[in-house]
């Protein structure tokens, strides 16, 4: 990918990342760009000189396929290390070279390492605070995080500016001895005291502004989030309601089929269908009552992954709900309980009941796909039924031995 | 069951909601007074004091449990009954532990609604399956610490539970487990006084979380 303009990648950067956009955007090897501003920073600082302009000049690079949230995450947790790195590094070089009797800054190596380190961490800072902003913008769950990650972000912005501090002061010290170094430490505390105190208000009101803005984003796309969904769902239906309206039948289906729906947006659903139990039931459930127009209360209580034994209860489930919609005279109940080593169903309805004796054998329905998939997987089955009340099926299987909880 | 006919308030802020009911359980009980929010149905209620308020959890001006808050002490012959469209175990543990003495939902049939309206005014308490499933959940893994009488279900409140979550009336409760009407009553409303006062952690939490949307 070569961009038209060249931007600073949010990975595989050591500083801040200036290094890798040029090579990225002039289709050069990283380590020649690398390796020429380390000897242009050598040649009287000019390199670093360079670098900082690139670094405020070059936008950051949205990246659009990976997690930005994530990626920066998993980069804060390191740039620490690889800053000290760095810093150790240029130190050895300056150091090298005051052996060799070249004396580039003065005799002033350690303390302009110092701040040169400090003014980088309040940079980097500055990149991955706007980076957790695209985040927070792009995606609602950056929120749970962003508290964290802000309270760790000032502490490095303050750690950066008292490194920035401590190094000029050594600076100061080492040309000019103490003495001189505390006067003009004194008026230069005078000055950004009252450049402070002037552009204070100011800066407080765009943080301000920019805060509101943000919230304000959040709400409106929200608003957004449930606008589409009412309109892709609740008008939709509303128009196949009053264009079957001779049909009850059907304007009960729709109108039961987008309850569920809005119900399960509105009340989250806990768990991932494919994955938990009490999700699949409830998912299954809404199945059977679309495909056959019936109603079907589900309670669960508790829940648990789906195995081989949950999966083999659910199939069977699934059956006895399709049974339960078909003659159980529109209205039914499902109650599923995952108990610490067992996992009931009962499913019951007020249809008017037959007589378990009376029905055939060659009639597979519930016998069948009902009684025999619960032997079969180990666990047992049970129909009640009375003529005139209903029936009810009882279905019960051992949870899988050391199967974690929930 | 009383001889006299009910007198009963609906609180609702949907009119077809209002006019639904009524037109289902109108022919068995006399409907005093009808409210569209909170300070409407504060004032109804104090005026008329009906016997059984059907009450709405979500009200402009405050939900269901603001009238509550602001009724219970001052009518204490009243009762209250949650009627709803919602599945959110907090919503309807607010009303219930704002003294409701039962919850069900707007899919009631009206015979259904009437015999539990008529329960609600004899002092026992109306749990759906949904707020059996609720209490399951709530009251589940009672581990031997809690010795508080107020945490644990007994056993046979535990089955009582059980077989109204499964979709049980209370008669086929009863002769399910060879007990009495009366005394499948006595266990409902044990476990909805537990509801309504126990420190449960469960409890604790839907009451008082309240969702934003």
């Amino acid at each position: 990918m070569t961009p038209s303009r060249a931007t600073r990648p949010g990975r595989g950067r050591v500083v801040g990342g200036v290094a890798r956009g040029l090579a990225d955007h002039l289709g050069l090897p990283v380590w020649l760009v690398r390796v020429a501003f380390v000897v242009l920073a050598l040649a009287g600082g000019i390199g670093l000189v360079l670098y900082a302009a690139f670094w405020a000049v070059l936008p950051l690079a949205r990246d659009e396929d990976d997690d930005a949230a994530a990626d920066s995450d998993a980069a804060r947790g390191t740039d620490l290390t690889r800053l000290l790195a760095l810093a150790a590094l240029v130190l050895g070089v300056g150091l090298l070279l005051l052996a060799f009797g070249v004396d580039v800054l003065g005799g002033a190596v350690v303390p302009v390492v110092v701040a040169l380190v400090g003014a980088a961490l309040v940079w980097q800072q500055a990149d991955a605070d706007q980076r957790s902003e695209w985040s927070a913008t792009a995606a609602r769950a950056a929120r749970q995080t962003a508290g964290s990650t802000a309270q760790a972000g000032r502490w490095r912005v303050v750690a950066g500016v008292g490194l920035v501090v401590l190094g000029l002061i050594g600076v100061l010290v080492s040309r000019s001895g103490p003495a001189a170094a505390a006067q003009a430490l004194a008026t230069a505390v005078l000055l950004v005291g009252g450049a402070a105190l002037v552009v204070f208000p100011w800066v407080y009101r765009r943080w301000r502004e920019q805060a509101e803005q943000r919230r304000a984003l959040i709400r409106s796309e929200e608003r957004a989030d449930i606008a589409a969904h009412v309109h892709d769902s609740v008008l939709q239906t509303l128009t196949l309601i009053q264009r079957s309206a001779a049909d009850p039948r059907e304007v009960t289906r729709l109108a039961r089929t987008e309850e569920r729906a809005l119900r399960s947006w509105l009340y989250a659903p806990e768990g991932d269908p494919t994955r938990t139990f009490a999700a699949r039931l409830q998912r299954d459930a809404a199945d059977v009552e679309s495909a056959y127009g019936a109603t079907l209360e589900v309670v669960t209580v508790g829940d648990a992954p789906i195995d081989a034994s949950v999966s083999a209860l659910l199939a069977a489930t699934r059956e006895a709900m399709v049974n339960a919609a078909r003659h159980g005279g529109g209205s039914a109940s499902v109650y599923a309980e995952v108990g610490s080593d067992d996992v009931e169903v009962f499913v019951r309805d007020r249809g008017p009941g037959f007589d378990p004796a009376s029905v055939p054998a060659d009639r597979h329905g519930l016998r069948e796909s009902v009684v025999g998939r619960m032997e079969r997987a180990g666990g047992s089955a049970d129909v009640k039924s009375t003529i005139g009340t209903g029936t009810e099926v009882r279905l019960r299987i051992a949870r899988d031995a050391g199967a974690p909880d929930d | 069951m009383t001889d006299r006919r009910l007198r009963v308030v609906l609180v609702d802020d949907h009119v077809m909601v209002r006019s639904g009911v009524r037109a289902e359980i109108g022919d068995a009980v006399d409907i005093v007074g009808e409210a569209g929010d909170v300070d409407e149905a504060v004032a109804v209620i104090l005026r008329t004091r009906p016997d059984v308020v059907l009450l709405d959890v979500h009200l402009p001006g405050g939900d269901g449990r603001a009238v509550l808050d602001r009724c219970v002490e001052q009518v204490p012959d009243t009762r209250f009954l949650a009627l709803s469209v919602s599945d959110a175990p907090d919503d309807v543990v607010a009303v219930v532990r704002g003294g409701a003495r039962g919850y069900v939902t707007k899919t009631i049939t009206g015979a259904e609604l009437i015999e539990a309206v008529q329960r609600i005014a004899d002092g026992d308490a109306v749990f759906s399956p949904r707020l059996a499933g609720f209490v399951l959940d709530a009251f589940a893994g009672g581990s031997a610490e809690d010795d508080e009488e107020l945490d644990r279900l007994t056993p046979r409140e535990r089955e009582v539970m059980r077989l109204i979550a499964r979709g049980y009336t209370y008669r086929e409760v009863a002769s399910e487990l060879v007990l009495s009407v009366k005394t499948v009553e006595t266990h409902v409303s044990a476990v909805l006084r537990k509801l309504q006062l126990s420190d449960r952690h469960e409890l604790a939490k839907w009451a008082s979380a309240r969702r934003l949307i």
